[in-house]
């Protein structure tokens, strides 16, 4: 049901762990709901320059976690708020119907991530 | 491969290929036929079931042939309901059934019966004063599975079935996990109908039976020729039901020694888990329960996760959790049992049986500790976190 790609990102997942001095934090969804996103951002000049996840979810909330971090990197900030869901579902070359809100997690996990950012009014520091 | 999902589906038994054979080119003609290879096919299927009624301790007019377990369990709870809806429109049933039952309940509440549905305690068993408290005048039917497909966990069927007797309600119970694995005698249980499918204990897939104790009132639910007493129509599965005669003729047998065997493998299996693994949890171990069945809780990782990790590993297991099925819901049996949604969530139900060896549960307990230990890096809940 999962894409070789899906497999593949959730076999050697990208850019796992935390940022201990990450400029933004993005957490998002609800351990009730078996998905549960945490982003972390590092932010210089406006790009972000490194990007980690943690996820307690399924193979398609993991998978989708590690494209989006991978996706965000090297990015600014207007451009990663530019990453749909669509986005990172495509760039795993598309996921099962009932897992697309695993990539509407990871879209929210970067927008939650750039406003906590925002919201501590460092930016470009 | 390292197969741990029997309660999904068992492979055939060599045996029962080779029972099944002669009847598909050879002895293929219609068991309704008035010719004579017509009249050797109905001899067979009707040596079939006298096989399968002693196995139950039923009388052979007593065993219906259908499609499986879903089918059987369809005909028991709306055949009796339509049967006897003007007796009554009140049905009871458990949390935690299979949905071959559960949706067969939410339809028939659609079409304006009402439906209680019995609560657990927290190891999974219905209690026999919890359905007491639930029977009314108009109480037509009362359905209870046997054993869990999740948990393994057995249910009291014998005092369930007295209870809902006492209240003048029919009692089914859906034996689809125990058929073929623990002895059964209808008329111990003291049940009125009794689910099975075949595949479960080493017979083919799409054939089961329903035991319907004689008298018992209901409306067939596939309609056309004059099949299986009036009761199901169709022309008879003759492979299938040979296959799983002869897998209950095996069952019979073997099951006593396997139920040892297989027992101790699984009591292995839990016991190097516990050992290599911290912060899981065995669901209702201390209860009477399937000898096959484990269903381990793991805090921190979902369940579809750990279940694709042991793929990896050629380790074939299944998960109640929400991400394996097309629902957000987590298995509506440990909600049931009170499980916390998010412990929910990491469900893994090893299920053991015929061809499991020693070898194989030594590699997964020593797998599943790093696939664990992997998850459990990658999420956020981990402890000390």
């Amino acid at each position: 049901m999962y894409s070789e790609k899906v497999l593949e990102h959730f076999r050697n997942p990208r850019n796992v762990g935390r940022i201990e001095d990450a400029d933004g934090i993005g957490k998002v969804g609800n351990p009730i709901c078996g998905d549960v996103m945490v982003m972390y951002l590092k932010i210089r000049d406006n790009r972000i320059e490194d990007a980690k996840f943690e996820t307690f979810g399924c193979g398609a909330a993991i998978a989708t976690s590690s494209m989006a971090t991978e996706l965000v990197k090297g990015k600014t900030i207007e451009e990663a708020l530019q990453i749909t869901n669509r986005a990172v579902a495509e760039a795993l070359d598309g996921l099962p119907p009932h897992k697309m809100h695993c990539s509407v997690l990871a879209e929210e996990a970067i927008r939650a991530a750039i406003e906590d950012y925002r919201a501590r009014g460092r930016k470009g520091e | 491969m390292i197969y741990l999902d029997y309660n999904a589906t068992t492979p055939c038994d060599p045996r029962v290929v080779e029972a099944m054979l002669p009847f598909f080119s050879e002895f293929f003609a219609n068991p309704s036929s008035l010719h004579r290879p017509g009249q050797e096919a109905r001899r067979a299927i009707e040596r079939a079931r006298s096989t399968i009624a002693s196995f139950l301790g039923a009388k052979e007019e007593e065993v219906i042939f259908t499609s499986g377990g879903t089918e059987s369990s369809n005909l028991a709870i709306r055949g009796v309901a339509q049967a006897l809806r003007k007796k009554g429109t009140h049905l009871v049933t458990s949390a935690i059934e299979h949905h071959a039952v559960l949706n067969v309940f939410r339809s028939l509440e659609k079409e304006g019966f009402s439906v209680t549905y019995l609560p657990v305690d927290a190891n999974g068993i219905v209690h026999p004063e919890e359905l007491k408290k639930a029977l009314r005048p108009d109480t037509i039917l009362v359905s209870i599975m046997h054993a869990n497909n999740e948990t393994g966990v057995l249910e009291p069927i014998a005092d369930l079935a007295r209870v809902a007797h006492e209240g003048g309600a029919i009692f089914h119970t859906d034996a689809v996990q125990t058929v073929g694995k623990i002895p059964i005698d209808v008329t111990v249980l003291g049940v009125d109908l009794l689910s099975a499918s075949a595949h479960k204990f080493y017979g083919p897939k799409g054939v089961g039976f329903l035991y319907i104790r004689k008298g018992t009132p209901i409306a067939p639910q596939i309609l056309g020729g004059h099949h299986e007493r009036g009761k199901r129509a169709g022309t008879e599965n003759v492979p299938g039901i040979i296959g799983m005669a002869k897998a209950c003729e095996i069952a019979q047998e073997e099951m006593g020694e396997e139920a040892r065997r297989v027992g101790a493998l699984r009591d292995m299996l839990e016991q190097g888990l516990e050992e290599r693994v911290p912060d899981i949890h065995i669901v209702s171990r201390n209860v009477p329960r399937l000898y096959n069945t484990s269903l381990v809780l793991v805090a921190y990782v979902e369940g579809e996760s750990l279940l694709l990790n042991l793929d990896f590993e050629g380790i074939c297991v299944s998960s109640g959790s929400a991400c394996t099925s097309s629902s957000l819901e987590p298995s509506h049996v440990l909600l049931a049992c009170g499980y916390p949604h998010e412990l929910a969530h990491g469900s893994i139900r090893f299920s053991l049986g015929k061809w499991t060896k020693e070898e194989e549960i030594f590699r997964v307990v020593a797998v599943f500790p790093k696939i664990v230990e992997k998850l459990r890096a990658i999420s956020p809940f981990s402890k000390g976190r």
